[in-house]
C-alpha cells in the first residue's frame, strides 16, 4: 500500500516539477508548486504508516503555510499583472545581472 | 681659581644662549608671514631687535668662556655637568653630559670668538636682505650646535652636534632656495656628510660593542683593552666621518658647492669652525689614534693628497670664493697631515690659525663681493659680482680690506712673523721629524713603510705651500691690483664697506698678525716657546707621545726646515708676480675658454661629472628602470593593484552572465542542482 501511494506521490511531484519548467504563465506555474506541495503531503501520509503520527502532524503545518503561500503569492501575482498587464513570466527579467 | 659644583653646573649655558637666541630670531622670521605681509627688505626696528638678540647671545656666550678658560687654565682636569641622563640600557647610561677641557675651551674661545666677529659682520652684509631674521636664526643655531659638539662629554652628545651642525649648514647653504642651485648645493652638502656620518655611526657601534661605553673619559682610560685591529678599524671609521666633516678626498664635492651661501656664512662654517670638527674629533680620540699606527698612516697621506688635489684646483679657480674654498679644502688637509702624524697640537694650531686666516680672507672677500654688488646693480649691470675677472684694482678703492687681505695671504702662504707662518712650519717640522725617527715610521701601510708615507706627505706638504702662494698671491693680484676690467663707470660707485664690516676685519687681521705666538718653536728666541703644547698636555700630550720618536731635531735640521718653508712661501709669490699677466686678462663674458690643463683643473679634474657618471648616473637609471619602471609601476602597480582589480572584474562578470532574468532558468537550475544531489546520495548509499 505504501509502494503505490510512494509512487503515485512522485508522479505527482514530477508533474508539478515538469510544469514548474515548462510553463510560463505565473498563474499555472504557482498551481504546479501546489501540485509538488500535496505530492510532499501524500508520501508524509504513507510514511507516517511506519514512523508513527508526527508526519500527518507535518501535513497540517504543510497545508497552512500553503495556504498562507498561496495568499501571498497570489496578492504578488496580482501586483505584477497590475504593473506589466501580463502574467507571462518570459517577458519580466527584473533580475537579469 | 678652581672651580667649584656650582660652576659647573652653568656650563650648559654656553650652548643654551645661541639656542634661545635661535629661538627668538626664529619667531621674529616668522612674524611678517603670520602677519601675512611680505617684506621687502626687513624693518629698520626688527632688524635692531634681531641683531641685539643674535649678536647679543654670542658675545654672552664668549664672555662665559673667557671665565671658564680662566677657571680651567689653573687645572688640568676638566669640569664636567650632566644634566640628567639621557638613555639607559641595562649597564650601558649615556647622559645629557658636557665637558670643557683645554682643548675644548681652545675650541669654544676660537667658535664664540670669530663667530662673533662674524655675526657683528653680517649685520652689515645681510642688512638688505628680506631673510635678515631667518639668517640670524640660523646662524645661532649653528654656533649652538658647533659648542655641543666640542663641550660634549660622550661620542652619542658629541654627534647631536655633530648632525646639527650639519643641519646648519644645510639650511645656510640653501639660504637663497629661491635658486634651485643653491637649494641643490644643500642637498649634496647634507647627502655626502651622510656617507661620512655613516662611518662615525660604525665606529660609535663598534665602541659601544667592545668597550660598552662611549664616554671619552672612559675610553681614554679603557682603550687598551681593545685589539689593534680593532682599534684601527674604528679609527678608519671615525676618519671616514672627518672626511665628510672636513672635506678631505674623496668626500670634499660638497665644499666648492657650498660656497652658495652667503658670504658670513662661508667664513664661519666652511672655513673656521664647522670643518674643522673632523680635526677636533680625531685630537679628542688622540688616544685611541696613537694605539693604530696603520690608520694614521692612512690620515697623513690622505691628508696630503688632500692637500695637493685642492691646491692645484685652485690655481684655475676665477670665483673669488671657490679660490678660498679650494684653499680651505688644501689646508683642513695640512691638519689631517698633523693630525694623523700624532703632531695633535700642530693640527690645533694651524685649526687656530686657520680660522683666524681665513676668516679673514672670506670677509674679505665678502667685502669685495658687496661692494661689486652694489656697483653693478647701480650702474644695471648683470656681470658676475663674483668672478675675479670682472675685478682688479680695487686697491684704490677698498684700501683698508685690501691691505687686511694682504696680511691674510701672506699668512695663509706661510711668511714670518704671521700666523700661517709658524702653524705650517709646525706641522712641516713635526712631520720631518717622525719621518726621521718616531714608531710611526717603522709602522707600515701595507707594503709602503711608514717612512716613506711621511716623507711623501712631507714632500706633498711643501708643494702645496709652494702653490698655496702662487694661488693667493694670483687671486690678490687679479682682483686688488692692475686695473678695473668692468668699465670705469661701474669702478666709481665701488666703495670700501662700512665700518661695521671693516670692524671684524680689523680684530681677524691684528689675531692672523699675533696668532703665532700661541706656539712658537723652541729654535727661535722670540718668547715663550710652546705655549699651545704645554696647555693641550693634559688631553693629547700622552698620546702624542706615543708616536713621537725619542730623539730631538738638531737645532740646524730645524734652521733647514724653516728656511725650506719659507723658500717654498717666497717662491711661490715670486712665481705668481712673474709669471702671471693681469694686463692681459678680459671680464669674464670676453674671456676664452679653457683648454688643456687649465681646462681640467677649472673643472675640479671633472670629479663631479665623474661622479654624475660612474654612481649618481646609475643609481638614477636603475632607479628609473627597475625601481620606478620595473617594481613600483611593474609589480605592485601592475600586478598587485590592477592584477587584483583585473582578476575581480573577469570572475565577476563571468559571474554576472549567469544571472539571465529569466525565473525559468533558475527554476532549471534549481531543479537540475536537486538532481544531482539526489544522484550523489543515491550513488553514495549504492556503493
Amino acid at each position: 500500500m505504501i509502494r503505490e501511494a510512494l509512487f503515485v506521490s512522485a508522479i505527482l511531484f514530477s508533474i508539478g516539477v515538469l510544469g514548474v519548467l515548462t510553463r510560463r504563465n505565473a498563474l499555472i506555474l504557482f498551481m504546479c508548486v501546489e501540485l509538488m506541495l500535496n505530492a510532499v503531503n501524500l508520501s508524509f501520509i504513507a510514511l507516517s504508516r511506519l514512523h508513527g503520527v508526527s508526519g500527518q502532524v507535518f501535513v497540517l503545518f504543510v497545508m497552512t503555510v500553503a495556504a498562507a503561500e498561496a495568499a501571498v503569492g497570489l496578492a504578488i501575482v496580482l501586483s505584477v499583472f497590475r504593473h506589466y498587464r501580463t502574467v507571462d513570466l518570459g517577458r519580466i527579467r527584473l533580475l537579469r545581472g | 681659581m678652581p672651580i667649584s659644583n656650582n660652576d659647573a653646573s652653568l656650563i650648559w649655558l654656553v650652548p643654551a644662549l645661541p639656542f634661545l637666541g635661535f629661538m627668538v630670531n626664529g619667531l621674529l622670521s616668522l612674524l611678517p608671514a603670520w602677519r601675512g605681509v611680505q617684506d621687502e627688505r626687513t624693518p629698520a626696528g626688527r632688524r635692531a631687535l634681531v641683531s641685539t638678540v643674535g649678536v647679543g647671545v654670542m658675545l654672552l656666550s664668549l664672555t662665559l668662556s673667557v671665565w671658564l678658560f680662566a677657571a680651567v687654565s689653573n687645572q688640568d682636569s676638566a669640569i664636567t655637568s650632566s644634566l640628567g641622563q639621557w638613555m639607559a640600557a641595562g649597564a650601558f647610561t649615556v647622559d645629557w653630559a658636557l665637558s670643557v677641557d683645554h682643548l675644548s675651551i681652545l675650541m669654544m674661545l676660537v667658535i664664540t670668538g670669530v663667530g662673533s666677529l662674524i655675526h657683528i659682520y653680517s649685520i652689515g652684509y645681510m642688512a638688505d636682505d628680506a631673510g635678515f631674521a631667518r639668517y640670524f636664526a640660523y646662524l645661532n643655531l649653528f654656533v649652538g650646535f658647533m659648542l655641543m659638539l666640542v663641550m660634549g662629554a660622550n661620542l652619542p652628545v658629541l654627534f647631536i652636534g655633530w648632525e646639527g651642525v650639519g643641519l646648519a649648514s644645510y639650511l645656510l647653504i640653501g639660504f637663497w632656495f629661491g635658486d634651485t642651485a643653491n637649494a641643490a648645493a644643500g642637498k649634496k652638502a647634507f647627502v655626502v656628510n651622510r656617507i661620512g656620518d655613516f662611518g662615525l655611526l660604525l665606529a660609535m657601534f663598534l665602541l659601544f660593542a667592545n668597550l660598552g661605553t662611549l664616554d671619552f673619559a672612559t675610553i681614554m682610560r679603557d682603550h687598551a683593552a681593545l685589539s689593534t685591529p680593532l682599534v684601527t678599524t674604528i679609527c678608519l671609521f671615525m676618519f671616514l666621518g672627518c672626511a665628510g666633516k672636513s672635506a678631505q678626498l674623496p668626500l670634499y664635492v660638497w665644499l666648492p658647492d657650498a660656497m652658495a651661501g652667503p658670504t658670513p656664512v662661508s667664513a664661519l662654517i666652511h672655513a673656521a669652525t664647522m670643518v674643522t670638527a673632523g680635526v677636533y674629533l680625531i685630537v679628542r680620540n688622540a688616544a685611541l689614534f696613537s694605539a693604530a699606527p696603520v690608520a694614521c698612516l692612512v690620515i697623513v697621506l690622505v691628508g696630503a693628497l688632500t692637500a695637493l688635489w685642492a691646491a692645484t684646483v685652485g690655481l684655475k679657480q676665477w670665483d673669488i670664493k671657490k679660490v678660498l674654498a679650494y684653499s680651505t679644502i688644501s689646508q683642513l688637509g695640512y691638519m689631517f697631515v698633523a693630525v694623523g702624524a700624532g703632531a695633535y697640537t700642530a693640527g690645533m694650531f694651524h685649526l687656530v690659525t686657520h680660522a683666524f686666516f681665513k676668516a679673514l680672507l672670506f670677509l674679505g672677500a665678502g667685502a669685495v663681493i658687496h661692494g661689486m654688488h652694489h656697483a653693478l646693480h647701480a650702474t644695471h649691470r648683470h656681470d658676475d659680482a663674483q668672478d675675479m675677472r670682472n675685478m682688479g684694482g680695487l686697491m684704490r678703492r677698498m684700501p683698508v680690506t685690501g691691505a687686511l687681505m694682504w696680511i691674510a695671504t701672506l699668512a695663509i702662504a706661510g711668511i714670518p712673523p704671521l700666523a700661517g707662518f709658524f702653524s705650517k712650519d709646525a706641522i712641516l717640522t713635526a712631520v720631518a721629524e717622525r719621518a726621521l725617527e718616531s714608531p710611526l715610521a717603522e709602522a707600515s701601510l701595507g707594503p709602503i713603510p711608514g717612512r716613506v708615507v711621511l716623507w711623501f706627505a712631507y714632500g706633498l706638504a711643501v708643494l702645496t705651500a709652494f702653490l698655496t702662494a702662487i694661488y693667493m698671491t694670483r687671486l690678490m693680484r687679479y682682483s686688488f691690483h692692475g686695473t678695473f676690467r668692468s668699465g670705469a663707470d661701474v669702478e666709481s660707485h665701488v666703495h670700501d664697506s662700512p665700518w661695521l664690516l671693516r670692524g671684524p676685519l680689523v680684530v681677524l687681521g691684528v689675531l692672523t698678525a699675533i696668532g703665532g705666538w700661541l706656539q712658537l718653536p723652541a729654535v727661535l728666541p722670540l718668547g715663550p716657546t710652546a705655549v699651545l703644547d704645554k696647555w693641550l698636555a693634559p688631553v693629547s700630550g700622552s698620546a702624542a707621545t706615543l708616536l713621537t720618536g725619542s730623539g730631538h731635531l738638531s737645532h740646524t735640521a730645524e734652521y733647514v726646515l724653516i728656511g725650506i718653508a719659507i723658500a717654498a712661501a717666497v717662491a711661490g709669490i715670486a712665481v705668481a708676480f712673474i709669471t702671471l699677466k693681469p694686463a692681459s686678462l678680459t671680464t669674464k663674458a670676453a674671456a676664452p675658454a679653457e683648454t688643456g690643463i687649465g681646462l681640467v683643473l677649472a673643472n675640479d679634474y671633472f670629479v663631479d661629472a665623474g661622479i654624475a657618471r660612474a654612481i649618481t648616473g646609475p643609481i638614477v637609471a636603475g632607479s628609473r628602470k627597475v625601481l620606478w619602471r620595473g617594481l613600483d609601476l611593474g609589480v605592485i602597480n601592475g600586478v598587485l593593484v590592477q592584477g587584483t582589480a583585473q582578476t575581480i572584474r573577469v570572475v565577476s562578470s563571468v559571474a554576472s552572465r549567469m544571472q539571465v532574468g529569466f525565473a525559468g532558468s533558475y527554476v532549471w537550475a534549481i531543479a537540475l542542482g536537486a538532481i544531482a544531489v539526489i544522484a550523489a546520495f543515491t550513488f553514495r548509499t549504492m556503493r
